[in-house]
């Protein structure tokens, strides 16, 4: 029973930073019926930006709260930009081609920030100074950190305010409205290009913050951790139904759940395959995901 | 074509393939060819298969496979352990052993029937759920598929696991490996030429249309599926057995998939000599510039992610299009200008008119 608990609790964890991954996925794919294959790595450079700012306020050695609130919000803002021009430069331009061809792109976007993060930042892992001093909580016999505490935490006040922004706010609705139907949106008088820049910004902050809390639980950063992440974050998507909110983070708790529920078991080493078994299997039974609508396809 | 002109042509290529053979692999007498010339001869033949088959699914059905090495994978271990398990056994039936006598030509034939099998039937395996759905999905399953084989060969230890298929034997020659490619072209320009072809260019065009004139379109994009994933295994099946080149999980990843892809984009996606183009440059071009590899390990990957990107935005039909280039092209080429072209057409129109 406790051994289950513990499980939970660090599938939850796990679970939490894919569902702040599969955020963005979900919303760029809302809006431009796009997989933005380069996510996973912009929650990569999340990451090393982070790294970067804490060595540049000398956090490293000596750990403070506010110093790592500074340094999330930092790296939150460096991705935002980041997604920002990625979509100025890469997407924009064949936003209007044959979807293959944008899909394509982002394969070239995705495979330029891994290769160039390894020349960049070299291929060896760094590891990430610790921001916040590691505790202990003990509950009844089940442990968790306060780094895990952490990422639940803020995955949860995201998702809420995630909520809020789309469904309470003038760009909320904006973004809605885009996702409905771009080229109607645009008569309407929305100002489309905007509103994608925004959700391109919107999304990386958030891989951004899902990346530096990742360091701070498991510091040992690298080029290519967003490949497999960022995968397993789509496969998220697509489980809770691509383009709905709650159901990415839905999706997201449940693969980390699968995922450190198979850990526990001798198939330790099929770790890796569960997600994609997942995904072939909501394939076959239910293409629109868990919280998705199937939509009639129109001419 | 008659019968007759076609056993002339099979005769003919064999008898071509045959000669080629003994020129790369043992040499006339003191002609020779430097053995790492002819390696990259037999990558560039490897690499022709992949990309051809590639573009069947990827250029001619308009769908978007980016787990292509995952299926040589699957072809290359299920070959490779056919010859390495059962290859004395099947050479005997013949008379000499997987590597030499009239035995070994039998257990080439069988390692390379094994090895489409394994790799169709995968593709069976994944295409159905995925090509019920729109291009995107096939994408990520077809990724994810690499993947779960990639977890499933560390798994298997009669397979070597994570070390690789050591005990590979090198049967590999260069009759089979250009064998094997002008079998992929002539089967993907058949299909393209026939009425299996049009139907898969109708989905490209418009899915919705095509289902709507009576196409079954996941039936059609399934069968194209299995067939490109068949032929890529047959590739897999030769590049696991050349020379002292284990079979390595961290061979055939993700990044092959992604060579492969830029190999027939940059030829032009949907043409089989563009495709043909394309794995013939992108082989021979990292050795050129492997010293500039050397001193600047990780660029040339680098490189082909901005290659990719700015061919996308500035040509995304890469270099030939949808075009072929043929024999008939090039005189017509040649011929542009003198007078003979624009005469000839001129009076088809006035005949038409």
């Amino acid at each position: 029973m406790e051994t289950l608990l513990q499980q939970i609790i660090n599938g939850l964890s796990l679970g939490a930073i894919y569902a702040l991954i599969a955020l963005g996925y979900t919303m760029v794919y809302g809006v431009l019926r796009l997989i933005n294959f380069a996510h996973g790595d912009v929650y990569m450079l999340g990451a090393f930006s982070g790294y970067y700012l804490a060595h540049a306020l000398g956090l490293d050695g000596n750990p403070s709260v506010p110093g790592a609130i500074v340094v999330t919000i930092g790296a939150m803002a460096i991705c935002a930009v980041v997604g920002m021009l990625i979509e100025r430069f890469a997407y924009k331009p064949v936003r209007h081609h044959p979807r293959l061809t944008a899909l394509i792109t982002a394969i070239g976007v995705s495979l330029l920030l891994e290769y160039g993060g390894q020349v960049v930042f070299g291929a060896t892992p760094r590891f990430f100074p610790q921001m916040i001093e590691s505790r202990t909580y003990a509950l009844g016999g089940v442990q968790i950190t306060n780094q895990n505490l952490l990422i639940i935490l803020v995955a949860v006040v995201v998702m809420f305010g995630l909520e809020f922004i789309v469904h309470r706010t003038r760009i909320g609705k904006a973004m809605r409205a885009t996702s409905y139907n771009l080229q109607v949106a645009k008569l309407m008088g929305i100002n489309t290009d905007r509103v994608i820049a925004f959700t391109f910004a919107l999304g990386s902050a958030l891989a951004a913050a899902g990346g530096v809390l990742v360091a701070l639980a498991i510091p040992r950063i690298d080029p290519l951790m967003g490949l497999m992440t960022g995968l397993k974050a789509f496969v998220a998507a697509v489980l809770g139904g691509i383009g709905s909110i709650p159901g990415a983070m839905v999706g997201g708790v449940l693969i980390g759940l699968m995922e450190t529920g198979l850990s526990a078991t001798a198939y330790s080493t099929y770790r890796d395959a569960v997600a994609f078994g997942v995904l072939i299997l909501i394939l076959v039974v239910r293409p629109a995901g868990i919280f998705g609508s199937t939509a009639v396809e129109k001419v | 074509m008659p019968v007759g002109r076609k056993l002339f042509f099979i005769t003919l290529a064999i008898v071509a393939l045959a000669v080629l053979d003994q020129l790369f692999e043992r040499g006339f007498g003191d002609l020779r060819i430097n053995p790492y010339y002819a390696r990259i001869v037999s990558l560039a033949g490897i690499n022709i298969t992949l990309a051809v088959s590639l573009t069947l699914i990827n250029g001619l059905a308009g769908q978007f496979s980016i787990g292509h090495a995952g299926f040589m994978a699957v072809g290359g271990y299920a070959g490779t352990y056919l010859t390495v398990y059962h290859g004395a056994a099947i050479a005997s039936f013949l008379g000499g052993t997987p590597l030499e006598g009239p035995g070994s030509v039998l257990v080439m034939i069988a390692s390379l029937a094994v090895a489409a099998c394994a790799a169709g039937l995968a593709g069976l395996v994944v295409g159905i759920p995925s090509l019920r759905l729109r291009g995107d999905y096939l994408a990520i399953v077809t990724l994810g598929f690499g993947e779960i084989i990639r977890v499933i060969i560390l798994n298997i230890p009669a397979v070597g696991g994570a070390t690789g298929f050591t005990a590979a034997l090198p049967i590999t020659s260069f009759f089979w490996i250009f064998g094997v490619a002008l079998l992929t072209i002539v089967v993907v320009r058949n299909i393209a030429t026939s009425t299996f072809g049009r139907a898969l260019g109708a989905i490209r065009t418009d899915e919705i249309a095509a289902e709507a004139m009576g196409i079954q379109t996941t039936r059609y994009k399934v069968v194209a599926f299995v067939i490109s994933s068949a032929l890529a295994g047959m590739a897999g099946a030769l590049w696991g057995q050349l020379f002292a080149n284990p079979l390595n999980p961290q061979n055939l990843n993700f990044v092959k998939s992604i060579e492969v892809i830029i190999m027939i984009v940059l030829g032009g996606l949907g043409s089989i000599t563009g495709a043909v183009l394309g794995a013939t440059t992108l082989t021979v071009l990292p050795e050129a510039l492997r010293t500039f590899d050397q001193q600047f390990p990780g660029l040339r990957m680098v490189l082909y992610a901005l290659l990719l990107i700015l061919l996308m935005i500035y040509r995304p039909q890469g270099i030939m299009g949808r075009r072929e280039l043929s024999f008939a092209w090039l005189r017509r080429s040649t011929r542009d200008d003198g007078p003979a072209a624009p005469a000839a057409g001129a009076g088809k129109d006035a005949a038409d008119g």
